[in-house]
């Protein structure tokens, strides 16, 4: 029974980085393409992109609900107290997501678009701005007391490091968003996106090296982890295997490929993963309450591994046999029929 | 405007407005998409095309409907920790979990399949399509199951205790199958699709009034009116098990149903009131009109209680519900649309039975065809107000017995809760306005008629078009 309370909630950890790991992967691209669309030069070629969305938004966006669901019940102190002290980063999120949601539908009935367009483009930026405020959030410590509970102020949040934060995961959406338009379209959009993400894969590592060198400096619960043997080593092989992904990734571009650049840039989502479990690991609000701490009963646990869990296989292989249905380039602007 | 320093009332105005709000979408993308399965499967069957039209037509609405409803529905599980931690974490263990089940077994097989659904019928085999409309139907239904297993679980919280603040469960399937689970289930899940089949019914309805595709909307139109011949007396048979339920389960929210304020002893008749004006200062209600004996026929068909049913009064202030005017007659205007949609069915059904609704004699009934048009609402209204009776009767508790709500909300400033909540009303009125606005558009441009159809005959895997014959323009020297 001992070891069972230390093994579930770390199955369950596992189980939630994969679905957060999904949905910042598969909604990443979503928004990147979101906030592309703010730049695309007419109306077709902002058909297009939409288009290249049309049929996978929703199913992108419900790994996000079933994240909050599985933390809900696997990890309700966690749910309640990161969402209580994030409440300004939540909600920016979740109006940003409303925006978008509608303005899919929206636009392709309206006759003057304008307004649906600015929709779509800035609520996928305000949804990845909240995310962004939302993961620095957690990364810098929240507030609590004994209990768990969160005693901290309304802007707790916001730092110069968080804001670091949301900006370099700005640039990997748009990252990944551009190599994903890479992948689906040809011609004039397709060279416009290769620039997009030669400027983007600068950026985000810009903000990867700056993310790299200031947490160990101003979190100590960081530094403590980072240098400690024999995990150090670890740690030194995730900045050279980022450095190799992204010249990989860069070289990919200059080539002119066209699947490479999006399967590179998932392999450093899931490296910057990797490196950001670890260091979190046991933690879920760094420093401050741990996953066995946070937990629900063994026995709810165990329940939810018996329904939501063996699913997960089923929900993938479906998931992947849309994307195999709509395979192929996206030619039309016009999504609706 | 003491209340707009008070977090607990603002986060209570911000779920019920974004609940409310949310329920609208939610019931047509459960209901309508029976229906869709209904006509796809048809038109396999019978290859008339009207049925595939349909399809295609209804499944833009459709996906109007579900655009609205995943941007609507995401605020709501957020919505559980921003604003209502100290109840996340008690009820974690069961709440928590059947949200994710949610998730997990219906919201995913919806969203995964409602693209093929929407854009892939030129992509899949028309039976592979019609699986997806299915699991999407599933899906949809799915959420209904979780959503109402965990609303009921709130109303009659078994299978576990609380120990120190928090939820235990000791018998999932006993959480599970809560006493109200299944009339909820039902009664949810009969109110999506009577809700749906009127709408569809209410919108068929207004071609026919305007002599636009008469005869391919009389279609839909009997497919709706068939359905609800079976659906609209049975919500109401299960409508009343659900009340006997509230009876014996929650009498503080039947006697604010009833706006009882006096116990009434068991063996005596009682008066059953159709208008009154609650009073709670005075705890009585200032005046009354009222069916003699008509409690008893109403909880047990016959004319004396045969337990009694107790008054407001016997609870303390603090431990019932509040706002009895709202749930007395919310309640009263879902039973009262309960029956106009069910006379509504039965005058239809004897104008079919007449012959009267034949594709040449049906635009003909114009009264009919309103009345249509005006109940295509009505169901959506009935719904919201039945979630106002089940929810604010079950004041002051989240979870009837075991936590308040008062003890339930995140210690957030009150002005985070003010600015978020003007936020979703603001939004939610544009989303409101944009629906009706884009919807009706849809309608009034109406069905294409004129899209390819995914046939299962073999499709020549090579275009024949004749290629033009373009003369070789290079001089006749190099031609060699």
């Amino acid at each position: 029974m001992e070891t069972l309370t230390y093994f579930l909630p770390q199955v369950w950890f596992g189980i939630l980085a994969l679905f957060l790991f999904l949905y910042v992967m598969l909604d990443g691209f979503d928004l990147g393409v979101g906030i592309l669309s703010l730049t695309a030069s007419n109306e077709e070629r902002r058909g297009i992109l939409m288009t290249s969305l049309s049929n996978i938004w929703d199913a992108n966006e419900t790994w996000l609900v079933l994240m909050g669901g599985g933390l809900f019940g696997a990890f309700p102190l966690a749910y309640g107290t990161i969402l209580n002290a994030l409440y300004i980063p939540i909600l920016l999120m979740v109006f940003g997501l409303i925006f978008r949601a509608v303005a899919f539908e929206f636009r392709e009935q309206a006759k003057r678009k304008l307004f649906w367009n600015f929709a779509f483009g800035a609520g996928s930026f305000l949804a990845a701005l909240g995310q962004g405020f939302a993961l620095g959030g957690v990364l810098k410590g929240i507030n609590v007391d004994q209990a768990g509970h969160f005693i901290g102020t309304t802007w707790d949040w916001l730092s110069w490091q968080t804001i670091l934060v949301a900006l370099t995961l700005i640039q990997g959406y748009v990252l990944i968003g551009s190599n994903y338009l890479i992948w689906k379209t040809t011609g004039e959009l397709q060279e416009t996106h290769y620039k997009t993400a030669k400027i983007a894969a600068v950026t985000t590592l810009i903000g990867a090296i700056l993310i790299t060198i200031t947490t160990p400096i101003f979190y100590e619960y960081a530094r403590e982890r980072l240098f400690h043997r024999p995990l150090v080593y670890v740690f030194a092989a995730i900045p050279l295997l980022g450095v190799l992904l992204i010249s990989l990734l860069i070289r990919s571009l200059f080539r002119k490929e066209e699947r490479a650049p999006f399967i590179w840039t998932i392999l450093l989502f899931l490296l910057t993963f990797i490196g950001l479990a670890m260091v979190v690991f046991p933690y879920i609000i760094p420093t401050q309450i741990t996953i066995y701490e946070a937990a629900a009963d063994p026995s709810a646990l165990v329940f939810m591994i018996i329904l939501i869990g063996a699913l997960i296989p089923v929900m993938l292989f479906y998931n992947i046999y849309q994307y195999i249905v709509f395979r192929g380039k996206v030619t039309g602007g016009h999504y609706g029929e | 405007m003491e209340f707009l320093s008070d977090t607990v009332v603002l986060s209570r105005m911000q779920f019920a407005l974004t609940a409310i709000f949310h329920m609208l979408w939610p019931v047509l993308s459960t209901g309508m998409a029976i229906y869709l399965v209904i006509v796809e499967g048809v038109w396999l069957k019978t290859r008339n095309p009207d049925y595939y039209y349909h399809a295609r037509f209804w499944s833009k609405l459709y996906l109007l409907n579900f655009g609205v409803g995943v941007a609507t529905g995401i605020p709501m599980e957020f919505q559980f920790g921003t604003n209502w931690a100290p109840f996340s974490e008690a009820v974690g263990n069961f709440f928590g979990s059947v949200i994710g089940f949610e998730a997990s077994w219906a919201f995913m097989l919806e969203a995964a399949f409602l693209g093929i659904m929407v854009f892939g019928w030129e992509r899949v085999h028309p039976i592979i399509h019609f699986i997806s409309t299915i699991l999407v139907a599933t899906g949809a239904n799915l959420s209904t199951l979780w959503i109402l297993t965990a609303s009921s679980w709130m109303q009659t919280p078994t299978g576990g205790e609380m120990v120190n603040g928090k939820f235990i469960v000791h018998d999932y399937f006993q959480a599970i199958f809560n006493p109200f689970m299944a009339v909820s289930v039902s009664h949810m899940f009969i109110a999506t699709l009577e809700t749906s089949l009127f709408v569809i019914g209410g919108i068929s309805a207004w071609y026919i009034l305007n002599n636009r595709q008469s005869a391919f909307f009389s279609k839909a139109f009997k497919i709706a009116l068939a359905a609800a011949i079976a659906v609209a007396p049975l919500q109401i048979y299960i409508g009343h098990l659900s009340a006997e339920q509230v009876y014996y389960y929650q009498p503080s929210k039947l006697a604010a149903m009833e706006a009882q304020w006096d116990t009434i002893p068991g063996g005596q008749s009682a008066n059953w009131s159709i208008v009154a004006l609650p009073n709670e200062k005075a705890e009585k209600n200032d005046w009354e009109i009222a069916i003699p004996n008509g409690l008893g026929y109403i909880l047990e068909l016959k004319q004396k209680l045969s337990a009694p049913v107790r008054g407001l009064k016997e609870w303390k202030p603090e431990d019932r519900p509040h706002l009895v005017g709202l749930i007395y007659y919310s309640f009263r205007i879902m039973v009262g649309i309960g029956f106009l949609l069910a006379g509504l069915m039965l005058w239809s059904t004897l104008q079919w039975l007449r012959g009267k609704l034949s594709p040449e004699n049906i635009a003909q009934q114009r009264w009919l065809m309103r009345a249509w048009i005006f109940a295509a609402p009505l169901g959506y209204i009935a719904v919201d107000s039945g979630w106002i009776v089940r929810c604010v009767g079950r004041q002051p508790w989240t979870v009837y017995g075991l936590l308040r709500t008062a003890d339930s909300a995140s210690h957030v400033p009150a002005t985070n809760v003010l600015v978020s909540l003007i936020g979703f009303a603001v939004t939610y009125s544009i989303l409101f306005i944009g629906y009706l606005y884009f919807g009706s558009r849809i309608i009034r441009r109406g069905p294409r008629l004129d899209l390819p159809m995914p046939g299962m005959e073999t499709k020549p895997a090579v275009e024949t078009t004749p290629g033009q014959f373009v003369p070789d323009e290079r001089p006749v020297e190099a031609q060699q």
